[in-house]
């Protein structure tokens, strides 16, 4: 039997980024009312936002927002759950864990309640492998291990920087495809974790993420979404292709699966259409895009990674449409207002020095 | 999504035997099995007579059936042990085989239903796999699931899958270290998904439970990599590992997919894990040079079908790696001399 896991509750932030209440916290609250929670409320500042009775936390409003990053306020979305990016900024913990208001405590298939928090710690304290394939996928989890073929030589693996959680429930599904399926449900679930190859690139939701912030904190960045910009429900997306290819760069794991939430609320599937309108048709540039983008080997850090990336958006992605532009400046506003809140502190040191 | 309806006529069952009685094994399948048209085969080093079940349209081969179609010199070498069964593929004339371990046994799913593994891995060569994106919630064709938001929609049509590979409970099929050192270590765990494993991305294969699709790749399943102490028992043998690999390189350059996961079978307890460690272990030492050669491993243009790709693949594995260690360059010739063989004895208009 592995050890228990550790809480971490000292090293450990939940942000939170929201514009209702936070109700939802009260069913998480066996598993999340140890830790620190950074609550970043979007739209309106002048409405309050209630926290349960009993939860640790600092709240910021688009108010406070402006006041800490001044003009650097500008690479924040506006009235768009990508203005939780602001909380990874702002945390001083190594790990952050974010969910959406929407998302409750979901039971594995036994009918327990799973502690989703303490699923996504396992992923990022234990070693992915994303250099070769595993069959029967982590095999740092109990119960598994390496296959028979499996090179000794890559069973060290390698740190863990993203842990990608899963729906039940509502799934996270576009706007077509909910306009066509409006009543699917995710029913199944698939009792697995695992590495997402290197050099894959894959879909990055943002509802149920755990990441270690000092591996990989700066290239969180959730990009111009929502008011003044014409494209939404793209933020975590964007990211996790920034992500998946700094990871594959500085050799870093990416870990999908469990754990799962119950994710309840549909969104309205026509204003999501509206939303991810352009996405749909950039996506088929952007994809290649990334799949294509390699990083020279000078870039040992994520911000010079990021910074690098950022130009290569705008000379490669600027031609497809204006927003890129204005997007890779956006990019680099975000390191900036990062370095400056975050002083001193070399993001993505590797053991060898060295990047591939 | 929709389904191709797959004939019966269209499947093999093949099996290679590793054991002489069958009767059990054929009667635990027979629910499963018995729709189809089996291929038995029979390892040419087994000096027991092979006890098969009754009533099933089966034909067996055993080590004269080889002589006769292979020459008898090579054949002891090419078809022996878990090889044998390359001989049922090479003999099937079918578009789908599905091929498993004469020690495995009807597994039960995550509800307690029998599983079948023949229509799982039909259903998985049958729908498109997505080697190019990664789907977070896993095969998109499967009911109940689709493509996540974010995934770009030109790519949603999917490829052609070639090879289906199932997993295991019970014994699950890990290496003779890592089940020494863990004696008592079992796989419970049912996990309920199918997954593509991308493009560009190695794995191991495991041979002890695969569908494929024969018209597609048929020729680079093949047995190549022969171990000096190879044994009869999973834990002594890589031969299924190197035709993976040799399978995922051909897959990539020809644009299509690799599908992992569903269906599981039982696997029974068989041998000792410290006895075959023992005995050996080149295997694993040769998986650190294996890897890394097929993962840098690219085809050029003028190989389009499956036997193009493994005359291309035979020569850089004689080329890099025969230097490294003989079995290598061994492996290389297996693998020109099945293709000759496959174009004489396997190809659709060749006569079984």
């Amino acid at each position: 039997m592995a050890a228990a896991t550790p809480l971490l509750k000292d090293e450990l932030d939940i942000v939170i980024p929201t514009i209702r209440n936070l109700d939802f916290l009260e069913m998480w609250r066996p598993f999340f009312e140890q830790y620190h929670l950074i609550i970043v409320q979007d739209g309106d500042p002048s409405k309050t936002i209630k926290v349960p009775e009993g939860f640790d936390y600092e709240l910021y409003n688009r108010n406070d927002i402006n006041k800490i990053l001044g003009p650097k306020a500008s690479c924040i979305s506006f009235k768009d759950s990508a203005c939780r990016c602001f909380g990874y900024m702002v945390s001083k913990k190594k790990y952050i864990f974010t969910i959406d208001d929407d998302c409750f405590v979901a039971k594995d298939p036994s009918g327990k309640e799973i502690n989703a928090l303490a699923q996504h710690i396992q992923n990022l304290l234990s070693p992915s492998t994303p250099a070769f394939f595993n069959t029967l996928y982590d095999p740092f989890r109990d119960g598994a291990d390496f296959v028979r073929g499996y090179p000794f030589s890559l069973r060290e693996g390698v740190p863990t920087a993203v842990s990608h959680g899963l729906w039940l429930n509502i799934p996270d599904y576009d706007a077509p495809t909910q306009l066509v399926k409006p009543l699917e449900r995710n029913s199944r679930y698939v009792d697995a974790v695992l590495t997402i190859p290197k050099g894959t690139l894959f879909p990055m939701c943002g509802m149920n993420l755990g990441f270690n912030r000092d591996l990989i904190g700066p290239a969180m960045y959730f990009g111009l979404m929502g008011d003044g910009q014409p494209i939404g429900r793209y933020d975590d997306m964007w990211a996790g292709w920034c992500v998946k290819v700094i990871c594959d760069h500085l050799g870093l794991g990416v870990k999908t699966g469990l754990p799962y939430i119950w994710h309840s609320k549909a969104s309205n599937p026509f204003v999501n259409l509206k939303k991810e309108y352009k996405g749909i048709f950039w996506q088929e540039e952007i994809i290649p895009f990334f799949q294509a983008a390699t990083l020279p080997k000078e870039c040992t850090t994520v911000q010079q990674c990021y910074i690098e990336l950022s130009k290569q958006v705008k000379e490669k992605l600027g031609k497809v449409d204006d927003y890129f532009v204005k997007l890779s400046d956006a990019m680099v506003t975000w390191i900036e207002a990062w370095d400056e809140l975050n002083p001193g502190k070399d993001s993505a040191k590797l053991a060898n020095g060295s990047a591939k | 999504m929709a389904q191709v309806s797959i004939q019966d006529s269209e499947i093999d069952i093949v099996i290679g035997a590793v054991q002489s009685d069958l009767t059990s094994f054929m009667e635990e399948w027979r629910p499963i099995f018995s729709r189809y048209h089996l291929i038995i085969v029979k390892d040419p080093d087994l000096k027991e007579e092979l006890k098969v079940a009754g009533g099933f349209n089966v034909n067996v081969y055993t080590k004269s059936d080889i002589d006769r179609v292979v020459g008898s010199s090579s054949s002891t070498v090419l078809f022996s042990g878990y090889s044998c069964c390359y001989f049922g593929y090479l003999m099937s004339r079918k578009k789908y085989i599905i091929s498993v371990d004469d020690d495995c046994s009807l597994a039960k799913d995550n509800k307690g239903d029998m599983i079948d593994i023949v229509s799982q891995h039909v259903s998985n060569l049958t729908t498109p796999a997505t080697p190019f994106f990664f789907n977070t919630l896993y095969d998109p064709y499967r009911k109940g699931a689709d493509f996540v938001r974010g995934y770009p929609f030109s790519l949603r049509n999917g490829v052609a899958c070639a090879l289906s590979c199932g997993l295991w409970l019970n014994l699950a099929d890990y290496d003779a270290p890592t089940q020494a050192l863990k004696p008592g270590h079992r796989n419970y765990r049912y996990v309920d998904a199918v997954l593509t494993v991308p493009a560009r991305t190695m794995m191991p294969v495991s041979g002890v439970n695969i569908g494929f699709d024969r018209e597609l790749v048929g020729p680079a399943l093949l047995p190549a990599l022969r171990l000096a102490a190879e044994g009869k028992f999973r834990w002594e043998t890589v031969e299924d590992i190197w035709c993976g690999m040799c399978v995922k390189v051909v897959c990539d350059h020809m644009g299509i997919g690799v599908k992992s996961g569903l269906p599981y079978v039982w696997r029974e307890e068989r041998g000792d894990a410290v006895e075959s460690l023992k005995k050996e272990w080149e295997g694993v030492k040769l998986m650190e040079e294996v890897v890394p050669f097929f993962q840098s491993l690219r085809l050029s243009k003028a190989a389009v079908s499956a036997e193009q790709c493994v005359v291309e693949m035979a020569a850089a594995v004689k080329e890099r790696l025969g230097p490294v260690d003989p079995v290598f360059a061994r492996a290389a010739d297996a693998m020109v001399n099945w293709i000759k063989l496959w174009k004489v004895a396997g190809s659709q208009t060749a006569v079984a």
